[in-house]
């Protein structure tokens, strides 16, 4: 039998190849799918997964912002919209350029292979340094965040507000109408 | 060159009065008729009174000359033009003749041209001529004599078409000058070749007369000069007055130019300008000396004209025009005379020929004054009405063909004499031609001036009689006065076997022109019947005119300027101009599709950007 | 295996990349939102593994700061595509080019 650490640094490593296998595949699908509700439902997929990939990295409570926030009230109103606007099927137009979107999916793939170049300058063979206990809790996170990072806490606020200012401005009916 | 005895102001004085005469008259005197050519007059004779000076000194002192006053007029390195004037020998006979006929014409004009409208116009154009004659005369160097060349070329050209209003006038102006801007074309290449071949250093070349005769004398003892391209600049140089003095074949302005005032033709066609080529020739013969092929070519374009010219005044029925090809025929014994190598012979025979031309000229214009008619065939009778006027036209014409004892006689047989010596062909050219002188300017006194009387004339006032009579006198005394021996030429040659010949083809040519029309006992139609295939050839003027507009009209016109037409509009404008244009606006429609309006494009062109930095980042 | 920092990292390029690719094939103008929207998840998952790398929790706290800020756009994109909707009655990407010249 294997030891418990090579035990463990297997089952890590079988769980970060399924999260980021069905990641990538749900962005595909993301990415790659006609209707506009398949796409949502796919990148909802995504975000869980990312999420579990968040929580094997220790990071607890970034990993419930995002299934809370980003699935949960981003992704939604998406969905709202998409089901207001009554979508139907995107479709494949032939008189989209054929050279776009060859160029489109050859550049990104440019940049994938420059940014690996990147990241391969400084990889190294170890694995993560240990985390001290509470790391990553919701304690730890918003002792930073009302203390170091206040400033961008609060201004975050203001943020939201213009947000908010902004869509209901914008979606305004005139009285005219 | 030794260092100028006199006064400077004195030079200056004799170049520009007639040239600030003329900016007077052109800036005060439009409207003021007495004070214009009060001002002409007495800037001209103001010029007159300081050559005699100069004249007189140089005639108790004759080891002074030559001697110049010049200022620096462009200096660039490597290339100075000085303006100056050059006072010799040669020089100061041509300013007398020109200062002096020039004033007695001057004169004759306030008579002459009294009832003209654009009077103080006239005499500003003379003022603005005699300093161009004067520029030429007095220079220093070849590129301020170009630019009295052209400056005279101009005035011609207002003078002629003085008139401006009659369309016959301003061609007979336009013609003028074109001829003579296509000679000048040659002229100025010469000029600028003598200049490079002056000396193999480029800061040494030069242009002044003095010092180009020195330099190119020592470059020919030491062998540096191109002997092949000599010939060729010497004949460059001789367009010059190919086309000044109206020598065949560029001879077809000068009878044109009668259409200028009488005045004009005879300062300008007879005296002065017309002589210029030959006061060229004789000021540049250095150059000519050495060269026999060029000398060949003057001598014969010169008896060619000669002959040619008197064949022309033959046939003509208006006064100015027999007179105007005289002077053609008489340009021609000038410039063979040069030809024959007759420095002084050519110069002794461009001073009477001034008198007695201006003479006959002036006398001309008294009758077209009294008679306003201008064919000798509508004249007649006019010894009784016009008696100065006769007489001196009658003096006139007898020192023209060489009547014994008047001027013309002396320097037409000093011409005789040279030809005889070299050149036999010639001579007897020379000699018919003298005949045919005598034929036609007896013609034209017996037709205009004896016989029955077809209209009435009245004789001129005296301010155009004194004229008259004064150049009547010069005419006279001219041979006497020892013209030669001023120009060096210390024993006159006289050979007597020439003087006879000639005395006998003149006597013939009066004789005949006697009997034919005066005791009409050979009727002219019955002449020009037996004649009539070279009659009819010399009327048409040997179609020369009709060459020359054929030219124009097709080879220029049409083929040259219609190839340089085509050039310009398809190659310049529209490939050139018009493609720049083209290709500007294409590559503005490619550059364009850059700007889609679609988010996603710039999307594409930012990550091509980023992908470019992270690549350059990478591979260093 | 070991997973280390580098497996993350190009998990999240990866990510990137596809979202990229969606951003510049796809019409539809919400579709492009979200592809954007996934391309911001890869920028997360970066940081996230940078955080744990280095054992410095700023790497978390901004992750909170880009979710928060990518619903504020969210917001404002959706709006604007809802007006896009109702004004211009299209919502191809192509269709909607009035910056061209």
């Amino acid at each position: 039998m294997l030891a418990e650490s090579q035990q463990a640094t297997m089952i890590e490593a079988v769980f970060f190849y399924i999260f980021t296998g069905v990641m990538l595949l749900a962005a595909l699908s993301v990415v790659l799918n006609r209707q506009p509700i398949y796409s949502v439902l796919s990148l909802l997929v995504a975000m869980f997964c990312l999420a579990s990939l968040f929580i094997m990295l220790g990071a607890y409570f970034v990993a419930a912002l995002q299934v809370l926030l980003y699935a949960g009230a981003v992704l939604v109103l998406f969905l709202f919209v998409i089901m207001l606007l009554n979508l139907e099927r995107e479709a494949l137009a032939r008189t989209r350029l054929f050279t776009l979107r060859a160029v489109g999916t050859i550049a990104p793939a440019f940049l994938f292979v420059h940014l690996v170049r990147l990241f391969r300058l400084s990889a190294t063979t170890t694995s993560f340094p240990s985390l001290p206990p509470g790391s990553g809790s919701v304690e730890s996170i918003g002792r930073l965040l009302f203390t170091t990072y206040l400033l961008p806490f609060e201004l975050t606020s203001f943020l939201i507000l213009a947000a908010i200012i902004g869509a209901v401005t914008l979606t305004k009916r005139n009285a005219s109408e | 060159m030794v260092a100028a005895p006199l006064a400077p102001w004195l030079g200056w004085t004799i170049l520009f009065a007639p040239l600030c005469a003329a900016v007077l008259i052109f800036l005060f005197g439009i409207h003021h008729r007495r004070f214009s050519s009060t001002v002409a007059i007495v800037g001209l004779l103001a010029s007159f009174a300081c050559t005699a000076r100069l004249f007189f000194d140089a005639l108790g002192h004759p080891a002074t000359l030559p001697f110049e006053w010049s200022i620096t007029w462009i200096a660039l390195p490597g290339f100075t033009i000085p303006f100056g004037v050059l006072i010799d020998q040669l020089s100061l006979l041509m300013t007398l003749v020109v200062t002096g006929v020039g004033s007695a014409i001057f004169i004759y004009s306030t008579g002459y041209m009294a009832e003209e409208q654009a009077y103080s116009r006239f005499f500003g154009m003379l003022s603005l001529f005699a300093f161009s004659m004067l520029t030429i005369v007095l220079s220093t160097n070849w590129i301020q004599l170009f630019m009295g060349w052209e400056l005279v070329g101009f005035s011609s050209y207002m003078l002629i078409g003085h008139w401006y209003a009659k369309p016959s006038a301003a061609d007979a102006g336009k013609k003028a000058f074109m001829v003579n801007r296509v000679a000048d074309f040659g002229f100025l290449l010469g000029i600028l070749a003598l200049w490079a071949i002056s000396s193999p250093l480029a800061s040494e070349r030069t242009f002044h007369f003095l010092t180009l005769e020195h330099k190119l004398t020592q470059l020919a003892h030491a062998g540096l000069l191109p002997m092949t391209t000599l010939p060729l600049i010497g004949l460059l140089i001789f367009c010059g007055p190919v086309g000044k003095s109206a020598q065949f074949p560029l001879h077809v302005w000068l009878p044109d130019a009668m259409e200028g005032p009488t005045p004009v033709s005879a300062l300008i066609h007879a005296a002065t300008m017309v002589a210029a080529g030959v006061y060229l020739l004789c000021r540049a013969f250095w150059l000519f000396e050495g060269l026999p092929s060029v000398l060949t070519t003057i001598m014969w374009v010169g008896g060619a004209t000669a002959f040619l010219a008197a064949c022309l005044a033959l046939v003509e029925n208006d006064l100015k025009r027999i007179l105007a090809y005289s002077t053609l025929s008489q340009l021609g014994y000038m410039v063979m005379a040069l030809g024959l190598g007759g420095r002084v012979a050519g110069m002794y025979h461009l001073t009477t020929h001034a008198f007695f031309k201006a003479l006959l000229f002036l006398a001309a214009g008294s009758v077209i004054h009294g008679t306003h008619e201008q064919d000798i065939h509508k004249l007649g009778g006019l010894w009784h009405s016009m008696r100065w006027t006769s007489l001196t036209f009658l003096i006139g014409g007898l020192a023209l063909c060489g009547f014994p004892g008047l001027s013309g006689f002396f320097s037409k047989d000093e011409i005789l004499v040279l030809a005889h010596e070299h050149n036999a062909a010639l001579y007897w050219l020379a000699t018919i031609t003298a005949g045919m002188t005598a034929l036609y300017i007896a013609r034209a006194w017996f037709i205009a001036f004896t016989g029955k009387a077809h209209g009435h004339g009245h004789e001129s006032p005296p301010v155009m009689v004194g004229p008259l009579v004064l150049l009547a006198g010069l005419s006279i005394v001219g041979g006497y006065i020892g013209i030669p021996q001023f120009l060096g030429q210390l024993h006159g040659e006289f050979h007597w076997g020439v003087a006879a010949i000639s005395l006998l083809v003149v006597g013939a040519g009066l004789f005949l022109a006697w009997l034919i029309y005066f005791k009409q006992a050979i009727a002219p139609q019955a002449l020009v019947h037996a004649l009539a295939l070279p009659y009819s050839f010399v009327q048409r003027r040997y179609y020369i005119d009709e060459i020359y507009n054929w030219y124009v009209a097709t080879v220029q016109q049409k083929i040259i300027a219609g190839l340089c037409a085509w050039v310009e509009r398809y190659i310049i404008i529209g490939f050139l101009v018009n493609g720049i244009a083209a290709l500007t606006r294409s590559l503005g429609r490619l550059i364009r599709l850059c700007q889609t309006g679609k988010i996603q494009t710039y999307v594409l062109a930012f990550l091509l950007g980023i992908i470019w930095l992270l690549s350059s980042a990478l591979s260093h | 295996m070991t997973i280390t920092l580098t497996h993350y990292l190009i998990a999240s390029a990866c990510l990137f990349s596809i979202g990229l690719i969606g951003v510049l094939t796809r019409r539809n103008v919400l579709m492009i939102l979200l592809c954007i929207e996934l391309m911001f998840n890869a920028a997360n998952l970066a940081f996230v593994a940078y955080a744990r790398s280095w054992a410095d929790a700023g790497g978390q706290i901004i992750v909170f700061f880009i979710i928060t800020v990518a619903a504020a756009e969210v917001t404002v994109g959706l709006a604007i595509a809802i007006l896009l909707a109702r004004q211009l009655h299209t919502l191809n990407a192509d269709e909607v080019s009035s910056l061209k010249w």
